[in-house]
C-alpha cells in the first residue's frame, strides 16, 4: 500500500472565547481562574423565570471576525436554542445560531511553505459556552463549576480545503494571530480559550472525497496536528484492509495520542433546534456594520506578505515580528522613520529586543525602547560611529536610563574612532608589541590576525574602528 | 361592610381618607382567607406575618403624610409560577415543592414601588398546563360559585380567591387562555395583555413567545390600575417593547360611541352553547343601544388555531422545562446508579401527566424529520392568524366573543380526556398566537346558575379602548355581581 496515492482533507470548527467585559446573556464577569461558582448569577445559572439578554459586543467581536476572514456579514440573523442534556448545561439548551449565523461566505488566505493557499470559511456564528464538571480523587461524584457558563464565544466553521495537517496548522495559527490581532479574544490554548473540533477524511487521489470523521476535543495546535495524522492514518489503514469508513464522532485523548468512537451516527444527538423565543432578531444596520468594518486593522497573514516583499524579510522573521503586534508595530516605526535597513531592524527587534522583553515579562510599552531610539541606535552602528559591540553596551544603558542612544555616546565618549592618523599609534603600539603573532601571521596562522585586531579595539578602549584598524594592520603584516 | 369585598379603587379612596388601615384591610382579607381556604383551597402558601408586616409599614408611613401609591396596602395575590423573592415558587409541580427564588420577578419590583402587600401564592395547573387547575401536584381548587365545579386554570387559584374575597386583586399568566378562561369560570375579571408589554423576567416560562402576566380583578378598573402598575419595556426582558404606557386608570371612559364592534362569526359556531352565545349577544346589544355598531367579521383560520397552539406551546415548553433536571435545583430522584438514571427518574417522578404528555408533544414536533411537517407549519399559520387578526381590525375597533364554548365543568369530568379538556382553550388561544390583548368580563349566568363570560379582544396596544369598553358594559350593569362568592 503506497501512502501517497491518499489525500487527507480537513476542515475545522474552531471555537474561540471572547474577551468581553461581562459574559453574553447576563452582567456577570467575563473572567478565568476565579474562585469556582462566584462569577454566576440566576441568568447563566438557568433559574426558573430568568432571561437572557444579549451583550452587543458580542456581536461586535464577531462582526470584526467576520470581516476580517472576508465574510458577508448577515444584517438580520436570530438566535437559535441547541437542546440536549448535561450537567453543566443548566437550562439543558446552548444559545447559538443555527440557520442564519451572522458570518457566512468568507475566506482566509494562509501561508503554507512560503504559497499562499485560500481556506474557505463556512460560517462564524455566536454562542454561549458552558460550565466545568469537576472531577477529583479527594471526593466522590463530580461538582460543577458555573463560571465559565454564558463566556462568549465564536464559533468559526471553515471548508473542507485543508489537505493534510500542515494546512491545518497554519490555518490554525493565522486564525489565532488574526483573533489577537483584532483583540478580540486572548488566545490562551492552557485556559482553553481556543478549542478545536476536527472533519478528516481521506481518498485516493483524483477519486472523489471519503466519508468524514469528526474528533472532539482537540485543545492545542500541535495535538491538532498529531489527531489529524493520526485519524488520516487509521483510515487509510482502513481502507487498505478493505473497511469502510463509517460517518462517526471521535474523542481525542492528547495524552495516549490515540482516539475512541464515541458516537456513531445512528446515535448521532437530535438537538432539535428552533429560534429562541427569548431573544429578539439581531438586526444590524449599513452605519453601524461599516463603523465596525473600519476598526479592522491590516491582518497578520497580509502583513507577512507585505514585509517579505516590501522589506526583504525571510519568512521566519517575518512572521516572528508579525506574530507579535507591538514587535510589529515597532518595526514599522523604526523602518517609517527611513533610516536604516529594514533587515537590521529586524535583527534588533527579534534580538536584543525580543531577548528583554522576555526576560523582563514585560509589554514593549514598559520597556525604554521608543521608535525614535531604537532607530537612532541602529543608525549609529550603521554609520561606524559605533560598533555593533558598543551598540549593545548603548542598548543597555538606554534601558536603564531612557536617553537617546547619540546622547549616551557622547557622555560616555564611545564614539568609534575611524580616523586613520588618530589609530595608527594604537596599531603601531600592538604591532610593536606582539611580534610573536606577527610571526606566526606570515607563517600562515591566518587566525593571528583577529587576535590583533581584537588587541587593538582593547587598546582603543573599544572605539576604534575594526575594519580601519585591521586595514592598517595588512601594511605591517605584507 | 367588610373590607375584604370590596374593590381594589374603592379601598385606595378609603385608605387614603384614613376610613380604614392597611393593617384592618389585610386582617379581613387574611380572616376570609382562613374562613374559606378549606372549601376553595386557592393558596399554595400564606404569608401572613408577611402581610401584616408590610400592611402596618404602610399605614405608619400613610400616617407621615407620605404620598403613596393607589395600591399601597392593597392585599395582592401572586400566581405560584411568578418569582417573589423568599417565598417559594412551586408552580404547584413535586419539582419545584422546595424551590424558593432568591429573585424578584420584575412585575414583583415594579409592584414594589407600589407599596402592595403580598398574601400568598396561587395554586394553578402544574408549569401552567391545564384548564381546570386539577393539574397542581398539591390541591384542587373549587370553584366558588359551587364546589363540586373547576375554577378553570391554570390560574384558578388567582381566579378563585379573587371570586372568594380571599384576595383584592391577583396576578395571573396567560399562555392560552389561562387567565381569560378562570377569570369567566368564577365571574370575575380578567386581562390578558399584549405580548410585549408586561415583562416576563422572573415568570416561570412555559411558553415563551405565547406567556403574558396578567391581573385579575372584580373590577375593569381594578385591572387597569394593577396592569399600569406592572407594564412597560424591561431592559431584562427584550421581548418588552419600548413605548409610552399611560396611566391607565386616568382616562378611564365608559363610552362605546361611534365604536365598531365586529363578531367574529367562526367564535359563535358549534360547539360553543346556546347559554353562552345567548349570553355574549346580549352584550353586543347592550352596546349597539350605547351607540356602538356591530360588524360581522371572519377570522377562517380559526380552526387551525387550536392545532398551532400545541405544537407552538409544547415545543417551547420542552425545551423550558429541559432545566429541571435534579442537577441544580428542586426535585432529585434518590433513585440513581448515574447521570442517565438522574435524569430519567427525576422528570419521570417530578412532572405529572399533563407535564409530561406536552414534553413528549414537544419534543416530538421538534424533531428532526418532524419540525417542517409540525413547528415550521404552526409557525406559518401563526403568520396567517396574526394577517386574519390584522385584516379584521380594518373592519372594526375591537371584537366581542364568548371566552369559553361553555361554563365550569364538575371536578374530575374532563381529566381522562384531553382532548376535551384542551377545547375550552379554543376561544382564547388565538389571542396569544397573535400576541392581542383581551379581557374577559363576566356577562351573566347559564342554567346551571355558573357565570358566563365574554371577551373583549383589541389590536396590539389597544388596552385602553378594551378596559373603556369593558367599564362602560360594568357602569352599565352596576358593577359585577359577586355576591354570591363574597357571601
Amino acid at each position: 500500500m503506497a501512502y501517497t496515492d491518499y489525500e487527507t482533507v480537513v476542515g475545522l470548527e474552531v471555537h474561540a472565547e471572547l474577551n468581553t467585559q461581562s459574559k453574553i446573556y447576563c452582567s456577570c464577569k467575563n473572567a478565568f481562574g476565579l474562585e469556582v461558582n462566584t462569577q454566576c448569577c440566576p441568568v447563566c445559572m438557568g433559574m426558573p423565570g430568568t432571561l437572557p439578554t444579549l451583550n452587543e459586543k458580542v456581536v461586535e467581536y464577531a462582526v470584526k471576525m467576520g470581516y476580517a476572514l472576508n465574510c458577508t456579514i448577515n444584517p438580520i440573523s436570530k438566535q437559535d436554542r441547541k437542546n440536549y442534556f448535561y450537567p453543566d448545561l443548566p437550562k439543558a439548551y446552548q444559545i447559538s445560531q443555527f440557520d442564519i449565523p451572522l458570518c457566512e461566505h468568507g475566506y482566509v488566505d494562509v501561508l503554507v511553505d512560503g504559497e499562499e493557499k485560500r481556506i474557505g470559511v463556512t460560517r462564524i456564528h455566536i454562542e454561549e459556552d458552558a460550565g466545568k464538571l469537576i472531577h477529583d480523587d479527594s471526593f466522590t461524584g463530580t461538582l460543577v463549576d458555573f463560571n465559565r457558563c454564558g463566556v462568549p464565544l465564536i464559533e468559526i466553521v471553515s471548508e473542507p480545503d485543508m489537505r493534510g495537517s500542515k494546512d491545518a496548522k497554519a490555518y490554525l495559527e493565522t486564525i489565532k494571530s488574526i483573533l489577537q490581532y483584532l483583540g478580540i479574544s486572548d488566545c490562551k490554548m492552557q485556559e482553553g480559550s481556543i478549542r478545536c473540533d476536527i472533519n478528516v477524511s481521506v481518498h485516493k487521489k483524483g477519486e472523489p472525497f471519503g466519508t468524514r470523521v469528526e474528533m472532539k476535543n482537540v485543545n492545542t495546535f500541535s495535538g491538532a496536528v498529531r489527531a489529524i495524522e493520526y485519524e488520516a492514518d487509521r483510515q487509510i489503514k482502513a481502507l487498505e484492509a478493505g473497511e469502510e469508513i463509517s460517518q462517526e464522532t471521535r474523542r481525542w485523548d492528547d495524552a495516549k495520542g490515540v482516539n475512541f468512537l464515541l458516537r456513531s451516527k445512528e446515535d448521532a444527538q437530535d438537538y432539535r433546534y428552533f429560534p429562541e423565543p427569548d431573544l429578539s432578531t439581531i438586526v444590524l444596520d449599513e452605519d453601524y456594520l461599516a463603523s465596525i468594518k473600519a476598526t479592522i486593522p491590516e491582518l497578520p497573514n497580509k502583513k507577512i506578505i507585505r514585509y517579505m516583499k516590501e522589506y526583504g524579510l525571510p519568512e521566519e522573521d517575518a512572521g516572528l515580528i508579525v506574530d507579535n503586534m507591538e514587535k510589529s508595530a515597532l518595526f514599522e516605526s523604526v523602518v517609517g522613520m527611513g533610516k536604516v535597513k529594514p533587515k537590521n531592524a529586524s535583527n534588533w527587534i527579534l534580538g536584543d529586543v525580543s531577548r528583554v522583553m522576555n526576560e523582563t515579562n514585560k509589554p514593549l510599552s514598559e520597556l525604554n525602547i521608543p521608535a525614535e531610539n531604537l532607530s537612532q541606535l541602529i543608525e549609529l552602528v550603521e554609520k561606524n560611529v559605533i560598533s555593533n559591540s558598543t551598540g549593545k553596551t548603548v542598548f543597555e544603558e538606554m534601558l536603564k536610563t531612557g536617553d537617546a542612544p547619540q546622547k549616551i555616546v557622547d557622555a560616555k565618549g564611545l564614539g568609534q574612532i575611524s580616523d586613520e592618523g588618530a589609530l595608527k599609534a594604537i596599531v603601531d603600539e600592538v604591532v610593536a608589541n606582539n611580534q610573536k603573532s606577527i610571526e606566526d601571521y606570515k607563517n600562515g596562522k591566518t587566525n593571528a590576525l583577529g587576535y590583533l585586531v581584537g588587541q587593538c579595539m582593547k587598546a582603543s578602549k573599544g572605539k576604534g574602528n575594526p575594519a580601519v584598524m585591521k586595514e592598517l594592520l595588512m601594511g605591517h603584516l605584507q | 361592610m367588610e373590607l375584604y369585598k370590596l374593590q381594589a379603587s374603592e379601598l385606595s379612596q378609603m385608605l387614603q381618607n384614613k376610613e380604614c388601615s392597611s393593617v384592618e384591610l389585610t386582617k379581613s382579607v387574611l380572616g376570609r382567607i382562613d374562613a374559606k381556604e378549606d372549601q376553595i383551597k386557592a393558596y399554595l402558601s400564606v404569608d401572613k406575618e408577611g402581610a401584616l408586616q408590610k400592611a402596618q409599614e404602610v399605614d405608619d408611613r400613610r400616617l407621615k403624610g407620605e404620598d403613596l401609591h393607589p395600591l399601597a396596602g392593597i392585599p395582592i395575590g401572586v400566581k405560584d409560577n411568578i418569582c417573589l423573592k423568599g417565598m417559594p415558587a412551586t408552580c404547584a409541580s413535586r419539582m419545584l415543592e422546595n424551590f424558593v427564588p432568591p429573585y424578584n420577578a420584575t412585575v414583583i419590583e415594579k409592584l414594589n414601588q407600589t407599596d402592595c402587600v403580598y398574601l400568598g401564592k396561587l395554586n394553578m395547573d402544574e408549569f401552567a398546563m391545564g384548564s381546570s387547575t386539577e393539574n397542581s401536584a398539591f390541591q384542587k381548587t373549587r370553584n366558588p360559585y359551587n364546589t363540586d365545579y373547576v375554577p378553570g386554570g391554570s390560574s384558578g387559584g388567582s381566579a378563585a380567591a379573587v371570586a372568594a374575597g380571599e384576595a383584592v386583586v391577583t396576578l395571573g399568566s396567560d399562555t392560552g387562555g389561562s387567565i381569560r378562561q378562570p377569570a369567566a369560570y368564577c365571574g370575575v375579571v380578567g386581562l390578558k395583555p399584549t405580548y410585549g408589554s408586561v415583562s416576563r423576567y422572573g415568570l416561570v416560562a412555559f411558553a415563551s413567545s405565547l406567556d403574558q402576566i396578567g391581573p385579575m380583578g372584580r373590577s375593569v378598573k381594578d385591572l387597569a390600575l394593577t396592569y399600569s402598575a406592572i407594564c412597560g419595556k424591561d431592559p431584562m426582558d427584550t421581548t418588552t417593547v419600548s413605548r409610552e404606557y399611560p396611566d391607565f386608570t386616568k382616562n378611564l371612559k365608559s363610552d362605546v360611541k361611534s365604536l365598531k364592534i365586529g363578531l367574529p362569526k367562526e367564535y359563535f359556531a358549534e360547539g360553543v352553547t346556546a347559554d353562552v352565545k345567548e349570553a355574549v349577544m346580549k352584550v353586543a346589544k347592550e352596546y349597539e343601544k350605547l351607540g356602538a355598531t356591530l360588524v360581522e367579521v371572519s377570522l377562517p383560520s380559526t380552526d387551525y388555531a387550536l392545532s398551532a397552539y400545541y405544537i407552538i406551546a409544547s415545543a417551547e415548553a420542552s425545551s423550558n422545562l429541559a432545566r429541571f433536571d435534579g442537577v441544580k435545583y428542586g426535585y432529585r430522584s434518590p433513585n440513581y446508579a448515574n447521570l442517565e438514571e438522574l435524569y430519567e427518574n427525576t422528570r419521570s417522578e417530578g412532572f405529572g401527566d399533563e407535564v409530561k404528555r406536552r414534553i413528549m408533544l414537544g419534543t416530538y414536533v421538534l424533531s428532526s424529520g418532524y419540525y417542517d411537517a409540525y413547528y415550521k407549519k404552526a409557525k406559518f399559520t401563526q403568520q396567517l392568524i396574526q394577517q386574519q387578526y390584522a385584516d379584521a381590525f380594518t373592519q372594526c375597533d375591537l371584537l366581542l366573543t364568548p371566552t369559553t364554548p361553555d361554563t365550569a365543568f364538575k371536578i374530575g369530568e374532563n381529566v381522562s380526556d384531553p382532548i376535551k379538556m384542551y377545547m375550552n382553550d379554543l376561544l382564547t388561544v388565538m389571542i396569544n398566537i397573535a400576541g392581542l390583548p383581551a379581557i374577559s368580563m363576566p356577562c351573566g349566568f347559564d342554567q346551571k346558575k355558573m357565570p358566563i363570560g365574554c371577551q373583549l379582544i383589541g389590536s396590539k396596544f389597544s388596552e385602553q379602548t378594551l378596559f373603556d369598553t369593558a367599564n362602560c358594559y360594568e357602569q352599565l350593569v352596576g358593577g359585577f355581581d359577586l355576591s354570591a362568592t363574597l357571601q
